[in-house]
């Protein structure tokens, strides 16, 4: 029988600020060596239950602790902080805040310093560590450095250098591009199976988890555990969708297509499930009888980049003769690898880089003649980072800071951040400060603050990461509903699936390079653009391949008409 | 922007030392440079922080631009003391040998000249040496450093997040004014001085309250992987001493001990030529 | 608050590097030759008051060594004392302040103007310029102009920016039992 090493009883946690408590009554045991993924819609207490975990609280959020949790067969608020960290590693969810060393070696070697290990031991070990988690030829680089993607393998790696049982990780996932988020679910399984630890990840991207095989999946909302179940289990449930969260699509077109998934299917994971001749039918029997769809016709130019290049001041080539046209009316969007220069195209666009003359143009004429502000008038861009847009203390004040400097009316203006905020889930909340939301919450409160302008095109840079199902579902809605009355849409994203499911068009990046600009279908059916732009092919695709479906990008266009009806019941 | 320092990665035998030995030699030789102001010793200073410099394969241009500042603050300095105390080099050596008179009593004097040459040697002693210091010692060895000659680790480490995260607010407080301008904000120079001004200050409240809750993030990240856990702590980037490293040491002690001595010979801290 | 709690120490590291980018790059020249209008003595009187002294003489002593070194001339060893006094001054009152609670009312505004102008009357009228004449034998007229000008310079900062920073994060500091959803 396997140690328990977790184990909440009638656990429950307030913060002083808050008057109703975030976590209620979580019971649950994790055995050693177990790999467990914590699943839920964002604020539903996710990273505060990982804060219970890994002891900042008690010691460094305050709050009312009820019920018991302990860790091995001792208390957690009898230890100290320092006996927790002995045993549980933590990945943080926000990377760049992490990153305390100045440069790679020494960040990964932190612990060892505050454990005073000796100067050559150490030199070894982070070493074998950034070797482990292939980041050893960046050991002397910078943060400012380092893409999204490189700087989540240094903070695992700061974790494994210190030999610990219990690694949690707070989605690792956000911000990397679909390659490596799968090398970095490989990397986690390989460490696992090479240290035999105990493993925790709280992810909102489920189908990417399950690349890799967990024990269970815990399902919290509301601050309560609603189902602890294995994967395979769970998946035959309705549970995730009526909770918020996205399912993997395949299970999706499965459910759609009339086919119930029981657990003897083992429906954990696309290579792993296992189809009747019977349900393979029923399959293309339901591809065949969904309704087509019909394309939008294309509209006049509203954008057009002209051989735009852009070198930063530390001679990093960002943008290598970028030439694109965003036509009026359109809903398109920017995939391709950490570092691939999409920020840095949308920041160009905007005007928070200079770019050269006679390279930029809106609605033919020359952007470089206009400042950031006159630009905003027509361009919203929401920053990738969330802490770099904010600058007021209360959300309704952040939100209504655009429209303040316009001299909108003050009545005008109640109603239309009450609107945005409504659209954003955050009218609950209008009254908090920013500083008490979850990083999820604050990226959809800078999403508020532009569309309150209603600008007539609109960037996002990934809106959707951190983001539970129901909120991507209903900012994504909105944004079409914006884009059919005829604002132009620009998505810059990772998430394969949104592109697909909506936008008539996409741009890959790689290198500073446009490696390519068709429908996303057609991208996706690239193997040789799929592996320059690190995307990835969806699971529909590998469904439809499965199940002699004989042209799989119509049947992912049908699945997402049917998709998007079902969803708006 | 990222390299605050001027960090020069180079080849050569002061880079090869170690970033404590750097700093006690820095300790020394500049309380040796800043109690005397005997200008045999001052001179012999100067020659051989020149000397370094050019062992350290450093080049002007590497460090022109600090220079510049340099010697504008020099400048200014010489200008406002003679300015406000035209006879302070009388009141110091004890004699009065006038020159030339420019106006009023702005008399020019040999003391008065003299103690500005001491001045000028004064940085001509130290400058070198410092921009030696900065431009070879490698950030990431200075807390190290700090932590070894004594300074605790606790506060040496302060030292080190200070530099950690300098280019990081200098970024954010980019990301802020761009995004503030992006929703209306005026800061381009199409504004007047004053309203710019203004709107800087628009700024600078987000970029002070936003860092101060990284504060608790990073101590959260801290603690978690044990920090403030001993007494004690190493350092990835606390290298071994080596010979060379003691014999700078010992050198630049002699130097300290050599401007006491000329103090006490002196009895006081000015070389006199006048008496 | 513990003094050397780990909080403590990373708010001496972030305040410092905020010292520094404020003096290093948002510095505007006065009339007198320099000497700048520095807006980073707000922000440290601000720190100083919710983290407490020995925050405020570190942040202003490792900041302005640091604005020292990075334009090479070395240390200005009197005028870096007199920073980190002026921060240690205003921290010595910070369980006054009470402003990590999250409580600033007009009783605090006044308070808080009340030891920084005494602070700075104290580091830039008193201790830089003795400094100055001590360590580098200067004129004691100059270093005595010098200083005061500083020092009703950065009185009047203090008073602009250090108190619109209290009355701010004041106000954004979550109450005890105040967040519930409407
Ligand atoms: N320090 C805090 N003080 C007060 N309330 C907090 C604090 N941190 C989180 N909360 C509240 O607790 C709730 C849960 O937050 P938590 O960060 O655990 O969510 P999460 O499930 O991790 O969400 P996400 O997926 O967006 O990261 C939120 O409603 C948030 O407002
Ligand atoms: N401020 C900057 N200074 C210097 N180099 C930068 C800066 N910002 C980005 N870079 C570099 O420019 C390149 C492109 O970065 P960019 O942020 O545009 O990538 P991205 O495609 O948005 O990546 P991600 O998907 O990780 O957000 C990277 O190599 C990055 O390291
Ligand atoms: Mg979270
Ligand atoms: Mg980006």
């Amino acid at each position: 029988m396997k140690q328990p090493i977790i184990s909440f009883e009638h656990f429950g946690f307030k913060y002083n600020a808050q008057v109703e408590p975030t976590l209620f009554d979580i019971n649950l045991t994790i055995y050693e060596g177990e790999k467990i993924l914590i699943a839920g819609p964002s604020g539903c207490g996710k990273s505060t239950l990982a804060h219970c975990i890994n002891g900042l609280i008690p010691f460094s959020y305050k709050g009312k602790m009820t019920g018991s949790l302990r860790l091995g067969s001792r208390e957690t608020k009898d230890m100290s902080l320092f006996e927790i960290s002995k045993t549980v590693g933590t990945v943080l969810q926000d990377s760049d805040a992490q990153f305390i060393g100045l440069t790679v070696a020494e960040d990964i070697a932190f612990v060892l310093e505050n454990d005073m290990v000796s100067f050559d031991d150490m030199h070894n070990r982070v070493k074998t560590a950034a070797q482990t988690v292939d980041i050893a030829n960046h050991l002397k680089n910078a943060p400012q450095e380092l893409s999204g993607g490189q700087k989540q393998r240094v903070s695992l790696a700061g974790v494994l250098v210190d030999n610990i049982r219990v690694l949690l990780f707070d989605e690792p996932l956000a911000n990397l591009d679909p390659a490596a988020g799968k090398q970095t679910i490989e990397l986690l399984d390989k460490i696992r199976n090479k240290t035999n630890s105990t493993v925790i990840i709280i992810e909102h991207r489920l189908e990417d988890v399950l690349h890799r095989d967990v024990d269970r999946i815990i399902l919290m909302n509301d601050g309560r555990i609603l189902a602890d179940m294995r994967p395979d289990e769970l998946l035959s449930t309705n549970l995730l969708r009526a909770n918020g969260i996205r399912e993997p699509l395949y299970i999706t077109a499965l459910k759609y297509a009339g086919i119930d998934i029981r657990p003897e299917m083992f429906p954990r994971n696309i290579s792993s499930i296992r189809l009747s001749e019977e349900d393979k039918k029923k399959l293309q029997g339901w591809y065949e009888n969904a309704p087509p769809s019909n394309p939008k016709p294309p509209g006049d130019v509203l954008l057009s980049a002209r051989d735009v290049s852009f070198t930063y001041p530390n001679n990093v080539t960002a943008l290598h003769n970028i030439r694109i046209e965003i036509t009026k009316g359109e809903m398109m969007s920017i995939v391709g690898s950490n570092g691939a220069g999409k920020s840095t195209f949308a920041k160009l666009i905007c005007g928070f880089e200079r770019h050269s003359e006679d390279s930029l143009f809106l609605s033919g004429m020359d952007l470089s003649q206009y400042s950031i502000k006159e630009r905003a008038d027509h361009i919203g861009y929401v920053m990738q980072n969330p802490n770099q847009m904010l600058s007021k203390t209360m959300i309704f004040d952040e939100v209504a800071l655009g429209l303040k400097y316009r001299k909108v009316p003050e009545a005008e203006v109640k109603n239309r951040v009450e609107f945005a905020l409504k659209i954003c889930g955050l009218y609950p909340f209008r009254n908090w400060p920013v500083s008490a939301l979850s990083y999820g919450q604050k990226k959809r409160v800078t999403i508020a603050s532009i569309l309150v302008l209603d600008p007539e095109i609109i960037i996002l840079d990934e809106p959707t990461a951190g983001q539970d199902f129901k909120h991507y579902t209903e900012i994504m809605e909105f944004l079409t509903e914006l884009n059919q009355r005829g604002v132009t849409v620009v998505l810059i994203t990772h998430d394969m699936h949104l592109m697909l499911e909506y936008c008539s068009r996409a741009a890959a990046f790689s290198g500073g390079h446009l490696v390519a600009d068709d429908t996303p279908a057609n991208i996706l059916s690239q193997p040789d653009t799929i592996s320059k732009a690190s995307l990835k092919e969806t699971s529909l695709f590998t469904l439809a391949v499965r199940c002699g479906i004989a042209d799989p990008e119509a049947f992912i266009s049908r699945f997402i008409e049917n998709d998007r009806r079902e969803r708006s019941r | 922007m990222t390299n605050i320092f001027n960090y020069i990665d180079r080849q050569s035998p002061v880079h090869r030392l170690t970033g404590a030995t750097k700093l006690i030699c820095l300790i020394f030789w500049t309380f040796a440079a800043m109690s005397s102001y005997d200008t045999r010793f001052l001179a012999l200073l100067a020659v051989l922080s020149v000397f370094l410099f050019t062992l350290s394969r450093l080049r002007l241009r590497d460090v022109s631009f600090m220079i510049g500042f340099t010697v504008v603050f020099m400048l200014l300095n010489n200008i406002l003391i003679f300015v406000f105390s035209p006879e302070h080099g009388v009141a110091i050596y004890g004699t009065r040998h006038v020159l030339f008179t420019i106006v009023g009593r702005y008399i020019v004097t040999r003391e008065q000249l003299f103690f500005h040459l001491n001045l000028i040697l004064k940085y001509f002693a130290t400058i070198p040496f410092v921009l030696l210091f900065v431009s070879t010692t490698n950030p990431s060895e200075f807390a190290a450093s700090l932590n070894r000659v004594g300074v605790n680790y606790k506060i040496a480490y302060a030292v080190a997040l200070a530099l950690r995260y300098i280019p990081d607010i200098q970024h954010e407080y980019r990301d802020i004014s761009l995004s503030l301008q992006a929703r209306g904000v005026e800061l381009s120079r199409k504004e007047s001085v004053i309203k710019r001004l203004k709107s800087a200050a628009t700024v600078l409240i987000p970029l002070i309250l936003s860092s101060l809750d990284r504060i608790e993030i990073i101590s959260n990240a801290m603690e978690l992987r044990s920090f403030g856990k001993h007494k004690k702590r190493t350092w990835y980037m606390g290298y071994p001493f080596t010979r060379s490293d003691f014999l700078a040491i010992i050198i630049s002690l002699l130097l300290l001990l050599g401007s006491v001595f000329l103090t006490v010979v002196n009895k006081g801290r000015f070389y006199n030529p006048f008496l | 608050m513990k003094q050397f709690s780990v909080k403590t120490i990373v708010a001496i590291g972030i305040g410092a590097a905020l010292f520094f980018v404020l003096g290093r790059f948002v510095a505007i020249p006065s009339p007198v030759p320099n000497t700048n209008i520095s807006i980073q003595y707000g922000l440290l009187a601000f720190i100083a008051a919710i983290f407490g002294p020995l925050a405020g003489v570190l942040i202003g002593l490792i900041g302005h060594a640091l604005i020292d070194f990075s334009y090479g001339w070395g240390i200005w060893w009197s005028w870096v004392v007199a920073s980190a006094i002026f921060g240690g001054f205003v921290g010595i009152w910070f369980k006054k302040l009470s402003l990590y609670d999250g409580v600033f009312g007009k009783k605090q505004i006044i308070l808080f103007n009340l030891y920084q102008i005494i602070g700075h009357i104290i580091a830039w009228g008193i201790v830089a310029p003795l400094l100055d004449i001590l360590i580098y034998a200067e004129p004691a007229n100059k270093v005595f102009t010098q200083g005061l000008v500083a020092g009703a310079a950065n009185i009047v900062t203090t008073a602009v920016i250090g108190s619109i920073l209290c009355i701010a994060y004041a106000a954004a500091k979550p109450k005890r039992d105040s967040l519930a959803k409407e």
